[in-house]
């Protein structure tokens, strides 16, 4: 189970158990749970309503496999209690082959808005504008950013970006056409913050990031706050980030997808060394960390394994998602009373047939 | 712990992202290395106006007598390593115990690097055509009664390095008299050698801004390479031949080196096997010069017989015997696959190994460590999957080809020691395209002239001529 320290950490236990209940009799119910849900109850000699009480009676449903995710109909994940709203659906980057899609509703603005308050004002002045220089199209980032922007009085510029397109050259060689991909990326951006001064704040994936400030400098840029996320950061880059490229503005990293949401940093403290610690947003989504070779077992604190997700929303259940990512099991800290994840980085057992996006 | 930091534009930096670089007997941790990320590396080489700078404020004459001067500190003096000092028998000691090169080799390959910086002047001589070196502090100037112009191509040279062998090292240190500054990767297990250098041409009086030096991953690799206007790039077929269009980039990939004995000399073949073991066996084996072929138009077979008979003679040592002339593999599954690959091949009809039945099994561990004892195969044809193979330990195989088949069967090859006197031959070597290095006569193939270009020219890789005229001022 996810351990959560003290008293506190006790009633957001309770909590979560509470939302788990929620979430099960939302989408197991004949009235309100999607077809795929449904369906996929039909099949089990017991019931979830009846069955599930606590977070760790989710572990009954086995592991979320990705490939239900791959391919359609879509409208099975829509649930019956949310069929009239108008719906979103949102992709994975496709790195590995048809991507996994992914309905939303309000979900994205919600997770966002939770981001939001984590955001200090000072940096990320209310009523600034953004600049969203990620990956566009079907990925839920562009339009999120775009919320979160709208969200706190401004409004996001954004770019075009397919990282599948990268992925590609990379795949073919063409490491030459992927420089130049990037800097016509880049030459927007630099227009972009050039002609607009109320822009403050920019989400930008790591590669984008050092690639515009090699570019231009963000103070002069008037940049005061950047939200990192999208793929793997280091320590190393966190450092570098954070002495060499920010100039003064607030470093934001996010560890996140498009299936779960985002999970926030832990605030810098020097004793970290910069190592890159998240928090899930609770009880909406958990990352755990979880013994490769027996992934129902939670390894102790500092030890490292492989990342398991579960997202426990109205528009989304996803119990016991094995990412293909691994981490270390964090302690929790004072403003987030739960488990968190230390140094997330591509899961080393499957390195090889993976090619991580650059964008 | 010994700890080796990056190096940016000289000034040391101690990254978060540490490599463990083992001790190839015990596998424990035997120095620690700084790794640069990419994005590190490409911001630093966004002004590479100031290194250049620096190195510009020199006239070449003093850059010549700063590595002339650095090639005595290099070999005999104690320099900076991270935060301790290393005398030059650290040097030996520290390489051999993370690459297994016996310290014979190393004390070798470490006067070979002086070599070249002591005669950095010879060197450059070479390189340049025997240029009045002055004109390339004032850019232009009258050679050999025309005026000439030359302008560098580049503001810095970044080079991807192996850990393989340190004499690699002898080809780039030319760069600082031609006031083109160094972005080095050095190889994962040999960062000892670039260290060095680097330390010894500072303390010549080189000015520390001149290099940079960066372990780093593909990424940081390719960083390089991308960021520099031109590159040099030490790597196995499958990793250089990325960069294959890349006019920029210098690649130093697989040799394919051979020994050919000519029709007209091949019968005679007894008085050149020492030449044909010195190629092959010299340095451990582990050189992109090193024959890895002896191409011959008849008697292949007794050749072979012979080859690894006297092959066999060579036997694991501790690595500081003076008489250790093999390297163990620091990883001992590289070991184990080269010999599957071997293995593999031998499985095909056409080819035969003659020194099993001299030296027994051709893997051997001994005081725990790994080695691949050296191998002669003979190959029947040409077309036979070993026949043009190399690997990174005493391997060669014996090919029967006819005589105008050489040098078009050759495929490929980075030095060719022709032994004939067939001028006819001697013509389509010369004619060539698939011979960079040619030695005409029983010279190894391991005997380097370094006045030479090796696999390109690096003056003409760094420096572009123009054409130049000056009018006469009016009176």
């Amino acid at each position: 189970m996810t351990a959560l320290a003290g008293k506190e950490g006790q009633d957001w236990k309770e909590k979560l158990d509470a939302h788990v209940r929620e979430m099960v009799e939302w989408h197991f119910n004949p009235e309100t749970g999607s077809p795929f849900w449904l369906d996929f109850a039909k099949k089990l000699d017991w019931d979830p309503r009846k069955e599930v009480k606590t977070y760790e009676d989710l572990d009954k449903f086995g592991f979320f496999q990705d490939e239900w995710l791959r391919g359609g109909p879509v409208r099975r994940w829509v649930p019956k209690g949310l069929a009239d709203k108008p719906v979103y659906v949102f992709e994975t980057g496709g790195s590995t082959g048809v991507p996994k899609s992914r309905i939303s509703i309000e979900d994205f603005r919600i997770d966002y808005e939770l981001f939001s308050e984590t955001l200090p004002d000072q940096y990320f002045p209310k009523g600034a504008d953004w600049l969203m220089l990620g990956p566009s199209g079907p990925r839920r980032l562009r339009l999120a950013v775009e919320h979160l922007a709208q969200h706190r009085g401004g409004i996001s510029f954004c770019v075009d970006l397919d990282p599948r397109w990268v992925i590609k050259l990379i795949k073919w060689g063409e490491m030459q056409m992927m420089e130049r991909y990037k800097s016509h990326v880049i030459d927007q951006a630099v227009t972009i913050l050039k002609a607009h001064e109320n822009i403050k704040c920019m989400f930008a994936t790591p590669k984008l990031l050092e690639a515009l400030c090699e570019k231009v400098s963000l103070k002069k840029m008037g940049i005061t706050g950047v939200f990192c996320g999208g793929t793997e950061m280091t320590p190393q880059f966190h450092r570098f980030a954070v002495e060499e490229l920010m100039e003064g503005a607030y470093f934001a990293p996010t560890y996140g997808n498009t299936l779960m949401g985002l999970a926030v940093h832990k605030p810098f403290v020097p004793e970290d060394n910069y190592a890159i610690i998240y928090y899930p947003p609770m009880p909406r989504a958990l990352i755990e960390v979880v013994n490769p070779d027996e992934p129902t077992r939670i390894v102790g604190y500092g030890e490292t394994g492989r990342v398991r997700l579960t997202t426990l929303t109205r528009e989304f259940f996803m119990p016991r998602f094995l990412e293909r990512d691994e981490a270390e099991r964090e302690l929790p800290c004072e403003k987030y009373p739960w488990d968190g994840v230390r140094n997330v980085r591509p899961f080393s057992r499957l390195q090889t047939s993976v090619v991580e996006g650059v964008y | 712990m010994l700890h080796i930091p990056i190096l940016r534009k000289g000034e040391p930096y101690r990254s978060i992202d540490i490599a463990k670089v083992p001790d190839f007997r015990t596998r424990e941790t035997f120095v620690e290395v700084s790794q640069a990320n990419a994005g590190l590396i490409r911001r630093d080489l966004v002004d590479q106006d100031s290194p250049r700078k620096a190195l510009t404020a020199f006239t070449t004459d003093e850059l010549i007598a700063m590595s002339k001067r650095a090639a005595e500190y290099f070999m005999n003096d104690t320099l900076p390593v991270g935060d301790q000092m290393q005398t030059p028998d650290d040097y030996v000691r520290q390489l051999s115990a993370t690459t297994g090169m016996p310290h014979i080799l190393v004390r070798k390959n470490m006067n070979k690097i002086r070599g070249v910086m002591a005669e950095i002047d010879s060197v450059l001589s070479g390189l340049t055509r025997g240029l009045d070196l002055k004109i390339l502090d004032a850019g232009f100037g009258v050679h050999e009664g025309h005026a000439v112009s030359f302008f560098p191509r580049t503001q810095s040279l970044g080079v991807i390095l192996p850990s393989n062998s340190p004499g690699v090292h002898s080809l780039w240190v030319p760069s600082i008299a031609m006031k083109i500054p160094l972005v080095l990767k050095p190889g994962s297990s040999e960062p000892w050698s670039p260290y060095r250098i680097l330390q010894a041409l500072i303390k010549a009086g080189v000015p520390k801004e001149a290099f940079s030096y960066y372990p780093t991953d593909h990424g940081g690799a390719g960083a390089i390479l991308q960021y520099c206007g031109r590159g040099m790039f030490f790597g196995d077929s499958a990793s250089v031949g990325k960069y294959a269009n890349d006019s920029r980039i210098e690649l130093h990939g697989t040799g394919y080196s051979k020994v050919v004995l000519g029709d007209d000399v091949v019968d005679e073949w007894e008085k050149y096997l020492d030449v044909m073991v010195a190629s092959i066996t010299e340095n451990g084996g582990r050189s992109c010069i090193n024959a890895s072929g002896v191409w011959v138009t008849r008697h292949g077979r007794e050749i072979a017989e012979a080859l690894a008979e006297r092959l066999s003679r060579i036997v694991p040592r501790a690595v500081d015997d003076p008489q250790a002339l093999l390297a163990p593999f620091a990883n001992p599954d590289v070991a184990r696959r080269i010999s599957g690959i071997v293995d593999a091949g031998l499985n095909e009809s056409g080819a035969v190994e003659m020194t099993e039945k001299y030296r027994g099994a051709r893997l051997v561990e001994q005081d725990g460590c790994t080695y691949l004892l050296p191998t002669i195969v003979y190959c029947e044809s040409n077309e036979h999957s070993l026949a043009n193979r190399e690997f990174l330990f005493p391997f060669a195989s014996v090919v029967e080809v006819k005589p105008e088949e050489i040098p078009e069967a050759l495929g490929p090859t980075l030095v060719v020691s022709a032994i004939t006197n067939d001028e006819n031959l001697i013509e389509r070597l010369v004619s060539s395209t698939l011979v960079d290095r040619l030695n005409i006569g029983a010279i190894p193939t391991m005997v380097i002239g370094w006045d030479q270009p090796h696999e390109g020219n690096l003056f003409e890789h760094l420096y572009a001529r123009r054409a130049f005229q000056r009018a006469t001022a009016a009176a």
